[in-house]
């Protein structure tokens, strides 16, 4: 008896759920489903959910007309960049901050995530200004610099929270071994920090490569990467839904592939550790 | 513990990290706030001298302001309203036995990764356009007429995107702080016969508490900053125009720096206040 009541009970709550899910989940899903049909039947009346005749032209057209790769590469470039270079330098810092923690400690923590609050609108012309000066409007080099420094403070946090975990009786049994300093970082904190390392480049990669401000605002065409390719499809003769579809789902998919294994790493790094 | 030379090389080490936030923060804040006391008009003769409080009394004079103040509001606050409400029910929903838990997870959290120009544009076309869009097939289908969203009910619209974006993030958060309520305490209380709701509301949302103070902490600060998705569909019109739009407007469109950069600082005086709340509790963890 009790069984069926839980059992019943356990399919209502997946009926319920799965609705739900799918429902917002829905534009994605017809983004996708959208990229794969002919212009005429993305604009069908009434509208086809599933039997359309597959094609993947849209991809092709897309990719000859905007030189996607392009986009894509600036892409990969400046959020892996920034990233890459974020991490080296908070690695050390939030090493020091979890291993030798002075009475300071808590405070730079905080101060670093201040700036983070900070308005990026509110830096908007200063940082425009300096990119003119050094030449940097519409570089790779600048935007990974600014992408590295909105998301440093999220490193340190992140790195900081995992090497927490990380048993300091380890590191002095390794210093009583006579290990140096160096030694120690390379052969006794890396292995074991590495699954921490992982999934804060992870989650980086994911916030840089959505990034939407900075990226709009300091790019135009030779630095562009996906999120400005997608904002130009918002002019009125980009107005084509399967292309803008194709267009979009190249954008998003490896993202979404990625969001998925990050999952428990984003509650860990948008929160700073206030939420377990 | 730590020996002289350990501690040393810690101030070394963190060296770098602290060197480059300083001056993201210091050289540009310095130079806002500079710029907000002059009258700069790249355009139209550059650096035209010292302007006092001037900037500052213009913006909040300026007929663009309050109205900018008010959409921010009703954005920041109905996406608020809107990602909490939702998220605890399906966080809630998310804690019961199901089959394919994982798979509604993954469905559910994946507006998150969807990178905000791409949401924008997706909703302002596939979904909100008059004539082609999903909503006006629908609106069609059950013999109404068709709205153009973006233009007829803009803030909605842009609060149904944003908001479509940051219920995962709440949801999450929030599924992570139920998982950890200790289910034997609400066990005990089915037991002596309380209904669900006095359960949810003696229990689970006073277990709630923090992670919701936190969701609304962290999304309100990022709220107040939405660009893209205005960028992108509106342009700032029909009643669209945030804080941040204006200030972004002034500065790059009718390039007046020193209107924006005072718009700045008062954006940036804004996040503050949220943030100092952000940061107590984020403070007080840390010494746990």
């Amino acid at each position: 008896m009790a069984r069926s009541i839980t059992n019943n009970r356990k399919a209502l709550n997946t009926a319920i759920a799965w609705t739900i899910g799918l429902l917002i989940f829905f534009p994605i899903l017809w983004t996708i489903l959208t990229s794969f049909k002919t212009e005429a039947q993305a604009i069908a009346d009434p509208p086809i959910f599933l039997f359309f005749d597959w094609t993947l032209e849209n991809y092709a057209v897309v990719q000859e007309r905007s030189n996607y790769t392009r986009f894509l590469m600036n892409s990969i470039i400046i959020a892996g960049g920034s990233t890459l270079l974020g991490v080296i330098i908070a690695v050390p810092a939030a090493w020091s901050m979890a291993f030798v923690p002075s009475n300071r400690t808590k405070d730079i923590l905080l101060w670093m995530l201040s700036t983070k609050m900070l308005p990026a609108v509110g830096v908007l012309y200063p940082i425009y200004l300096i990119f003119i000066k050094m030449g940097l409007l519409d570089s790779r080099i600048g935007l990974t610099v600014i992408l590295m420094l909105i998301n440093l403070p999220i490193i340190v946090w992140m790195l900081y929270t995992y090497f927490r975990e990380i048993p300091g009786e380890i590191l002095e049994a390794a210093r009583m071994d006579g290990a140096s300093l160096r030694d120690e970082i390379l052969y006794v904190l890396t292995p074991m920090a590495i699954p921490g390392i992982a999934s804060t480049l992870l989650l980086n990669f994911i916030l840089a490569w959505n990034e939407a401000f900075w990226t709009l605002n300091l790019t135009a065409a030779k630095a562009a990467p996906l999120t400005a390719f997608i904002a130009s499809y918002s002019s009125p003769e980009g107005l084509f839904y399967a292309k803008l579809s194709a267009a979009s789902t190249m954008a998003i998919a490896p993202i979404l592939i990625l969001g998925w294994f990050s999952q428990k790493q984003l509650v860990r790094g948008l929160t700073f550790g206030a939420v377990k | 513990m730590a020996t002289k030379a350990s501690r040393s090389a810690a101030r070394l080490m963190m060296a770098p990290a602290v060197i480059l936030l300083l001056g993201w923060m210091l050289v540009p804040l310095t130079m806002t706030l500079w710029f907000s006391f002059r009258n700069y008009l790249p355009l139209r003769g550059g650096d035209l001298g010292w302007a006092g409080f001037d900037n500052y009394t213009r913006f909040i004079t300026s007929s663009a302001f309050w109205p900018s103040v008010q959409a921010t509001l009703i954005i920041v606050g109905a996406v608020l309203l809107i990602t909490i409400s939702l998220g605890i029910v399906l966080a809630i929903l998310l804690d019961q036995p199901m089959w394919g838990q994982g798979v509604v997870r993954i469905l559910v959290i994946a507006p998150f990764f969807v990178m905000p120009t791409v949401s924008a544009l997706v909703w302002k076309n596939m979904f909100m356009d008059p004539n082609s869009g999903l909503f006006a097939y629908l609106w069609k289908f059950f013999g109404a007429e068709p709205v153009s969203w973006l233009s007829e009910a803009s803030l909605p619209s842009i609060i149904l995107i944003v908001s479509w974006q940051w219920l995962p993030f709440a949801t999450l958060i929030l599924l992570t702080a139920i998982q950890s309520l200790d289910s034997e305490q609400l066990e005990a209380a089915e037991m002596d016969g309380a209904p669900p709701l006095s359960r949810f509301l003696w229990l689970t949302l006073p277990h709630l508490a923090r992670a919701i103070t936190i969701v609304i902490l962290i999304q309100t600060i990022f709220l107040l900053s939405i660009f893209a998705e205005i960028f992108v569909t509106t342009g700032g019109a029909f009643g669209t125009k945030t804080l941040t739009y204006l200030i972004f407007q002034r500065v790059l469109e009718s390039q007046n720096i020193g209107l924006g950069s005072a718009g700045g600082v008062y954006a940036i005086i804004l996040a503050n206040i949220v943030a100092i709340f952000l940061m107590r509790i984020v403070g007080k963890n840390l010494d746990a």
